[in-house]
């Protein structure tokens, strides 16, 4: 049994621990709002945080996260979401949320970054629509 | 996967007794390539059990031990570019470690996991050999130099644990990495290089990572030219899906220039 | 990142200028404002729901069996008989349970919903037996318990040794071009251009579930839920009833899931009908990178007739696209290409020769710019050589040729209105400040800048609209709100929200009272394909009309009433088919492209460090939705012009994970500056054209114009990979 913190609620899960995380999160919590784009840790649709790091999912047995704090998309409140409203982040949708946590960890860890610091921390987190113009934009929006 | 046991030892001492104990066992650090073969399937022969090794606090940290830095083989990139001691003695190991994946990827990926995977690619590989670093395992200490024995073949035994990698505090590494592009890129062609000893250790140019030693002889002897002209006999590079051999041949010698006449 | 909105009225926006300008003062208060996106909030907080976040009760897993040689003949397939084949364990589909035609339906019916015991096998990934279980391991386990053997056949990989052709074109304006008079020059050179992947970030997949009355439902990750209703009723011989196509919430498409995703539905339709239960048929990203349509790569050969002073005489330009196994959208991919191939010059004399062959590879299909993005990529170039060896600057021949009010086109098209050749060229190089140097740090660095000018038809090639008449069905509510109804589908261009928008404005009432119905085909008239830059221009210009009509009837009529428009093809549009003459496109948007690159000379890498585009799309319905556009597309054809290879082996893609194709990431990604150009067309929606697929076409031939500025080396092959740029530098006399 592996026993964890998902969005602040204390969780455990029954399975197998060599499962990929983002199988149990999509699958057994119904946490879907983290996506399978890859596979192979290339494309981060699939990131979440474990105890404020940004991680690929799919690289990560469940059994890892023992006694671990993660958080996924549905619970994240940050005012970068309704900047990537405003500022056209979020086109198809599908890289939004990984991309969403990955700005999140700057934020908390540089609190005016700049683009070139968000170029770097979101270099993990592919988007296929956007160029990347407007996420920046997003997320240099929110530095304080 | 569903057939494949997870075990979470409590200590090393416990990680060493499990390795030791069960059949078809592969130790899992940060999971950037086991998880993938894992889950691809691709894994022969297919492990039965994955020994999860990410979380032992043995196997994390950057210290002093006996006059060298010795890192923890489950210790994550982030871990050593955080680190000030890996900064100030290790700026070739931090550039490198800069360069794998991105964020996410830091987060997880490990030296251990790098030898381990044993990939002609492997970001740090170069590195560590132009340190001379030494492969710390459960039972004993592996010159870097002997450690890669064929194409992602080590000198590791089945049930053996790499516990730590140690490093040398003099020496002055440069290191650059080719790839496709600016981040999440497995190397085209990856080099790091010392001057004092002469070391010339490259990747991506043969079925394991290399030491140059005809370019090693011409430095060791002052022969900047030399060295540059003899590479080209060192390596053994091919066409694959990253680039050609030809392209390799081309820049190792270019990045090679570049490197010495820094 | 800044970005500058040009607002140009005046010559060309016709008589429609003046209402226009009423409209804006008066009423119009959601177009042109960058409304928040209606599905905004569900996707920045993990709540929309994409295909595979569905659940469905009951559902098996579904995969698909796919042949390993590019070409031959089935042998044998044979299940191993020690294996438990049980139907309650695990359900196995062939060709011969098919009940209606074995063909994924489009323009020929050569491509096989799966390939035929006996049968031919025409590329490598070709689907020959479908699985389902209700668990993955055991549908694991039960695909390797199929043996296939093949009768191999000899593979054709090189479209110029192909026999078979998909489809020729041919475009003649003027006179004989090896007969042209006054040629001083002629200037000779072939492009060559590879494949590439859409590469949505969320995989192909579709849901299907039997109904009760024999029917299916399909719901999936689509752009054209139309094209897979056709496709579903024939392959299952179903009613327009009993097939129902749901769109979900889909993670991008770009093309690429304009035809493939009639195929997945298909087998995931096959497979529920056999099992009797719902299967979910998701694709993992290296089966949707090894099986799945690329853009087509190939040749373009241009001779270019040419006076001293500049003067173009005469274009001959002939055109190779490798097709792949089946022939898809071939065909008409074909004729774009062939259409926009002199690029936006007034030429007298053209020639365009088009070709599209098979080769044994998986088939190639829709992406963004659909055949224009590699013809204009020739063209462009080919100014800079003509320039180049005149001795002249190519922005100055490109003045001196460039289309303008009133020229005519390649296929005879007479430009009336919103011609933006000039605007947008003096937009972008107004704001581009001069090349900066390169730091002394980085002495391997060789910095240079390319220009490039490109137009792209809106809307359906010729009469392809009026053959649609795409509709849509407009609803006032009993309560006061009104739905819009199409089967336009969002696929994060912002349908949903600009459409609202145009709705809000022709109604007069708040977008909060404005909503989409879902993109279900058991709800919204067939409003054509969400593809070639028509659905704002288009289908935007029906909700217009609806909402219009709407506004009138409750003058007279109460709540709830319904109207339906379709589109009718003005009468001074005219387009021959068979001799390619005539008004290709009903209008043209506009671009032209900046780009400024660094060059490592040590080691080929390209990097693109700034992108500056003007582009002319008429009217900015909603202007950061319109620059999202256009910096996605630039960044598409960034990729395709440098680090977005494939290579071939054994007519298989080497590049099948994402390991191994590599798109831009946040790092790699120039900066890039949008300037919207808004030069209305009267029959567009508040003046809008559609500009979906422009900014794929002008970013490569700019890059390459770059590099040889930064280098002095001339690629004519892309993507410009470190390996072709050291190649070149190694060519390159000292």
């Amino acid at each position: 049994m592996v026993q964890f913190t998902l969005n602040g609620r204390r969780v455990s899960f029954e399975g197998s621990g060599s499962r990929r995380l983002l199988d149990v999160l999509r699958e057994d919590f119904r946490a879907t709002g983290t996506k399978e784009g890859c596979g192979e840790g290339e494309c981060g649709a699939c990131s979440v945080l474990i105890d404020g790091d940004v991680v690929d999912s799919c690289l990560v047995a469940v059994g890892q996260v023992e006694g671990r704090d993660v958080l996924t998309i549905e619970g994240l409140s940050s005012p970068l979401q309704q900047a990537f409203i405003e500022h056209g982040a979020a086109q198809c949708g599908i890289c939004t949320p990984g991309m969403l946590l990955a700005a999140h960890v700057l934020l908390q860890r540089t609190t005016r970054p700049s683009a070139d610091d968000v170029r770097e921390a979101l270099a993990g987190n592919l988007c296929r629509c956007t160029g990347y113009t407007k996420i920046i934009e997003a997320v240099l929006s929110c530095g304080t | 996967m569903r057939d494949v046991t997870y075990l979470r030892p409590k200590d090393l001492q416990d990680a060493v007794q499990l390795s030791r104990t069960t059949p078809g066992c592969r130790p899992l650090a940060g999971g950037t390539d086991l998880m993938v073969m894992l889950h691809a399937r691709t894994l022969r022969p297919a492990p039965r059990a994955i020994l999860d090794v990410w979380s032992l606090s043995e196997l994390k940290g950057v210290r002093r031990v006996d006059g060298m830095l010795e890192i923890g083989a489950a210790e994550s990139y982030t871990g050593i570019i955080r680190s000030a001691e890996a900064q100030q003695h290790l700026p070739a190991l931090v550039a490198a470690a800069r360069t794998i994946g991105a964020a996410q990827i830091q987060n997880r990926g490990t030296l251990g996991g790098n030898l381990a995977n044993a990939s002609p690619a492997g970001d740090t590989l170069p590195v560590l050999l132009a340190y001379d670093a030494v492969v710390v395992t459960d039972r004993r200490s592996i010159a870097i130099d002997r450690f890669f024995t064929g194409y992602r073949h080590t000198a590791l035994q089945s049930d053996e644990l790499i516990t730590a990698v140690r490093f040398p505090l003099d020496r002055q590494v440069v290191f650059r990495k080719v790839g496709t592009r600016a981040a999440q890129a497995i190397s085209k062609v990856v080099i790091a290089v010392c001057r004092q000893p002469a070391r010339v250790a490259i990747g991506s140019v043969a079925e394991v990572p290399l030491r140059a030693s005809g370019a090693e002889a011409a430095l060791a002897s002052g022969d900047v030219a030399g060295a540059i002209a003899a590479v080209t006999a060192d390596i053994r590079p091919i066409d694959d899906v990253r680039s050609t051999a030809t392209y390799r041949q081309a820049v190792t010698q270019n990045v090679l220039r570049e490197l010495l006449r820094q | 990142m800044s970005c500058l909105r040009y607002r140009w009225r005046g010559r060309g926006a016709g008589l429609s200028a003046q209402p226009w300008k009423f409209l804006l003062l008066n009423m119009v208060t959601a177009v042109g404002r960058s409304v928040p996106r209606r599905d905004g909030a569900s996707k920045v907080t993990g709540e929309a729901r994409y295909t595979d976040d569905l659940v469905v009760a009951g559902a098996w897993y579904g995969k698909t069996i796919r042949s390993t040689i590019p070409r031959g003949t089935i042998r044998s397939i044979t299940l191993d008989p020690a294996y438990d084949w049980g139907g309650s364990r695990v359900v196995l589909v062939t060709a011969d349970d098919i009940p209606g035609d074995n063909v994924v339906d489009l323009i020929r019916d050569d491509q096989p919903v799966l390939a035929r015991q006996g049968g031919e096998i025409r590329h490598k990934e070709e689907p020959i037996l479908l699985l389902a279980a209700a668990d993955r391991s055991t549908l694991e386990e039960a695909a390797e318990h199929i043996r296939i053997e093949y009768v191999p056949a000899e593979p054709v990989f090189d479209p110029a040794q192909a026999s078979e052709v998909y489809t020729t074109i041919e475009i003649r304006k003027g006179d004989d071009v090896e007969a042209v008079e006054g040629v001083e020059v002629v200037v000779e050179r072939s492009f060559t251009v590879g494949l590439q992947e859409q590469l949505y970030i969320e995989p192909q997949g579709a849901i299907a579930s039997p109904t009760p009355d024999g029917g299916i439902t399909v719901i999936g990750s689509l752009q054209c839920p139309y094209y897979v209703h056709r496709a579903l009723k024939r392959a299952l011989k179903l009613t327009d009833q009993q097939a129902v196509v749901v769109q979900a919430e889909t993670g991008g498409g770009f093309g690429g899931k304009e035809e493939y995703p009639s195929m997945v539905a298909i087998h995931a339709a096959l497979l529920a009908r056999k099992a009797g239960r719902p299967v979910r048929l998701i694709y993992d990203r290296h089966e949707d990178l090894a099986a799945t349509t690329k853009r087509h790569p190939g040749v373009i050969t241009h001779r270019t007739g040419v006076k001293k002073d500049g003067t173009l005489l005469f274009q001959n330009i002939d055109i190779l696209l490798d097709g792949g196994g089946y022939c898809t959208l071939t065909p008409v991919v074909l004729s774009r290409a062939a259409i926009h191939a002199s690029g936006p010059y007034s030429c007298p004399n053209v020639r365009v020769r088009a070709r599209a062959v098979a080769t044994n590879t998986p088939p190639n299909g829709a992406f963004r710019g659909f055949g224009a993005p590699q013809s204009l990529f020739a063209a462009e170039l080919m100014v800079e050589h003509v320039a180049e060896r005149l001795g002249i600057s190519s922005v100055d021949l490109r003045r001196k040729w460039m289309l303008r009010l009133g020229d005519t086109t390649a296929t005879g098209q007479k430009l009336t209105e919103s011609v933006s050749s000039d605007l947008v060229l003096d937009a972008a190089l107004k704001a581009v400040p001069p090349v900066p140097p390169v730091s002394p740090s980085r002495p391997s660095v060789r910095r240079g800048r390319g220009l490039s000018l490109v137009f792209h038809g809106s809307g359906f090639t010729g009469s392809g609209e009026k053959k649609l008449s795409g509709t849509v069905a407009m609803e006032a509510l009993a309560d006061g709100t009104f739905q819009i109804l199409t089967a336009s589908t969002e696929i994060g261009q912002g349908t949903k929200t600009i459409f609202c928008q145009l709705a809000a404005d022709a109604l007069g009432v708040p977008m909060g009272r404005v909503t989409v119905a879902p993109q279900d085909t058991s709800l919204v008239p067939d409003s054509g394909p969400t593809v070639a830059s028509r659905t704002a221009m288009i289908v935007g210009r029906l909700v217009q009309e609806a909402a219009t009509e709407i506004t009138e009837r409750l003058k007279r009529e109460k709540a709830p009433l319904r109207v339906e428009k379709s589109y009718i093809q003005p009468d001074s549009l005219h387009w021959d088919e068979t001799t390619y003459r005539g008004d290709a496109y009903p209008i043209y948007a506009w671009a032209c492209t900046i780009a400024d690159v660094d060059v490592d000379v040590t080691t080929g890498a390209v990097r693109v460090t700034d992108l500056v585009t003007a582009v002319d799309c008429g009217k900015a319905l909603h202007p950061v939705l319109a620059e999202g556009q256009v910096e996605g597309g630039c960044l598409q054809a960034v990729g395709w012009a440098t680090i977005e290879e494939i290579k071939m082996k054994d007519g298989g893609y080497q590049n099948d994970r994402l390991a191994t194709y590599l798109i831009p990431t946040a790092l790699d990604a120039p900066n890039i500056r949008t300037i919207l150009v808004e030069n209305p067309y009267s029959r567009g929606p508040f003046g809008a054209k559609g500009i979906g697929e422009l900014p794929m076409d002008g970013p490569a031939p700019a890059i390459i114009a770059a590099i040889h500025d930064a280098t002095g080396v001339w690629l004519d092959e892309i993507p410009a990979t470190p390996e072709k740029v050291i190649a070149a530098l190694a060519r390159k006399p000292a």
